[in-house]
């Protein structure tokens, strides 16, 4: 993981395309909800070299930035960070690509995470930072 | 739903899990602090739409009085393992940011409420609304150096606190200190899902 540049040298003028440019204006994901744990990962057989004409044209850039970036199995905040891009993008673009079928996207848990063994693990893990 | 646990992940044993937990309080009080005593922080902004207060009385038709806003917030990794990390959101703490709650405490472990004694009240609508949620949290009271000390019982009193939620106290500036505060949550989770919720009448 590396670690981006820091957040001290941002331009304080702010970006030069308005956030919601890349999304074509919308500020709501299509589908279902997408939390900003949720695990997205692209479906083996997409690639970017690999995507259908028509998939192509119906994606930007940003998409397709998203797209390679999730080749290993990635949080949405991590997306946001790593792209930097706000988490409200990133979820729109994320919900276009999985409704194009090129991204699998894992829910956290609705009641926190129901499986004690795996609350032990984080917390014997926290005992040892 | 197009999307679920699938067969979309094959190259490992077990797919990543990602934990959440929320780090509540009034502002100042040293969400920032913990967090970047603990955690790996990473720069993490939003842009939500907001409303505007509708004191703009003209009708116009097709224009949404609507504009985005940037928030910044508070946000730490630790990861576990390759498969397990533990998030830590910052709640931005101003009132007009609480449309956000919801979306952050969906599937949250639980919740860190941080408490300053000097202004104690500050921390109440956050342990209010994890108490309404019936999500598990515990109450840190982070000791500033110029705060006075009181007595366990008297902080839980004015928290009016239900016997089974964790007082833990903390410096937030400090690394193990925090670490001690996620630890008696996760435990405090732990104890819950374990049926330990029986064990609250006893007391």
């Amino acid at each position: 993981m590396t670690p981006r540049r820091d957040g001290g040298s941002r331009d304080s003028r702010g970006p030069v395309v308005r956030p919601y440019a890349v999304t074509s204006g919308r500020t709501r994901p299509s589908g279902a909800a997408i939390d900003m744990v949720a695990v997205v990962s692209a479906i083996r057989s997409a690639s970017v070299a690999g995507l259908e004409l028509e998939q192509e044209h119906s994606l930007g850039p940003e998409h397709l930035r998203v797209l390679q970036s999730c080749r290993g199995p990635v949080a949405v905040a991590d997306l946001a960070v790593d792209l930097d891009l706000p988490l409200g993008v990133v979820r729109i673009l994320v919900a276009d690509l999985r409704e194009h079928g090129l991204v699998n996207v894992r829910q956290p848990t609705p009641s926190g995470l129901a499986d004690i063994g795996t609350l032990k693990e984080v917390a014997d893990a926290l005992r040892r930072l | 739903m197009p999307y679920g646990d699938s067969e979309a992940v094959p190259d490992r044993i077990r797919p990543p899990v990602a934990i959440k937990i929320l780090i509540a309080g009034g502002f100042g009080v040293g969400k920032t602090t913990l967090v970047s005593a603990v955690s790996e922080v990473r720069p993490l902004r939003t842009e939500e739409t907001m409303s505007e207060p509708s004191a703009l009385v003209d009708q116009l038709d097709g224009v949404e009085l609507k504009s985005t806003t940037t928030v910044a917030m508070d946000f730490g990794r630790i990861a576990i393992s390759e498969d397990l990390v533990v998030y830590l959101f910052g709640t931005p703490g101003q009132k007009r940011f609480w449309f956000m709650w919801d979306e952050l405490a969906y599937g949250a472990l639980g919740a860190v409420v941080m408490a300053d004694t000097r202004r104690l009240a500050d921390c109440f609508p956050s342990v209010d609304y994890f108490e309404r949620r019936g999500m598990p949290f515990v109450v840190a009271v982070n000791c500033f150096d110029d705060a006075r000390r009181y007595p366990r019982d008297t902080m839980r009193a004015a928290l009016n606190l239900t016997p089974d939620v964790p007082l833990v106290l903390c410096d937030a500036r400090q690394r193990g200190s925090s670490r001690d505060v996620l630890v008696a949550l996760v435990e405090h989770a732990v104890t819950r899902l374990d049926g330990g919720r029986h064990a609250t009448s006893a007391i």
